[in-house]
């Protein structure tokens, strides 16, 4: 499992525009680069990042080798209901790592 | 004064070959960029406005250079941005990344951190929930750029 940080306020107000930052630990290997030996080394990015919100998607990414290593991403949603933040990174592989977090919303 | 010309020699023959040993690619290009571009809109028309693009003007290091963009919208259900797109003109590949945003989003605001191949200019294109499109830009100067490094 790749070390994670995601910050946002825990506890927010109805209706308030609360700010997700998020890091992934991943190499993002953009399959442009040579090896000592001249071969290339393949292509293993995040390809995918969602973030849902009581099981409603509320933001996706789409990502290319442009992103640079360590995926940094950070949006904003409306504290909506009290619940739980579901982040989700998929690599090109289709492996998924996700994270859950809890928020309240007064 | 002859050695130092000798050994700066060396050095620029070493520096060449560190570059010459990144994988050849056709890399994209302005056209590249607007044919990349075009793929995902189509023949709409793409209105320069609303978008706003942050990069640092002059980065360093072209591995992380960090990114905002922003577009004006009020973000309610009948008018809020649906997607953000990046681009890049001089990367091997012209796509930097695709958000996809809708009203609980609360405002269209999304950064990250990018590489750069080269100084080059990168564009965002928003699409809007009336079906807009809308672009900002930003020009960066790289002096070390990303990828070269073995």
């Amino acid at each position: 499992m790749a070390r994670v940080l995601i910050n946002f306020p825990q506890r927010a107000k109805r209706g308030e525009i609360i700010e997700i930052k998020t890091l992934i630990q991943h190499p993002m290997e953009t399959g442009y680069r040579l090896d000592s030996k001249g071969a290339v080394i393949p292509r293993d990015i995040i390809s995918r990042f969602t973030c849902a919100y009581n099981g409603d998607e509320v933001f996706r990414a789409e990502l290319f080798p442009a992103i640079s290593a360590n995926p940094f991403i950070a949006f904003s949603t409306l504290a909506t209901e009290s619940g739980e933040l579901v982040f989700s990174w998929i690599d090109d592989n289709g492996q998924i790592q996700s994270e859950i977090h809890q928020i309240t919303v007064e | 004064m002859q050695l130092l010309l000798t050994r700066r020699r060396i050095l620029w023959a070493a520096a060449g070959a560190g570059l010459a040993s990144f994988v050849p690619t056709a890399g994209a290009t302005e056209d590249t960029m607007a044919e990349a571009i075009r793929d995902l809109i189509g023949e709409a028309p793409v209105t320069p406005g609303k978008v706003k693009l942050e990069l640092p003007s002059i980065v360093e290091n072209g591995n992380t250079v960090p990114l905002t963009v922003s577009v004006e919208s009020p973000m309610t259900e009948a008018d809020h941005v649906e997607s953000i797109h990046l681009f890049n003109q001089k990367n091997p590949q012209p796509y930097v990344a695709a958000f996809h945003l809708g009203p609980r989003a609360g405002k269209a605001s999304v950064a990250t951190r990018i590489r750069l191949a080269d100084s080059q200019r990168v564009v965002a294109i928003a699409r809007l929930a009336d079906g807009t499109f809308w672009s900002g830009s930003a020009d960066v100067i790289v002096t070390l750029a990303a990828c070269t490094e073995q």
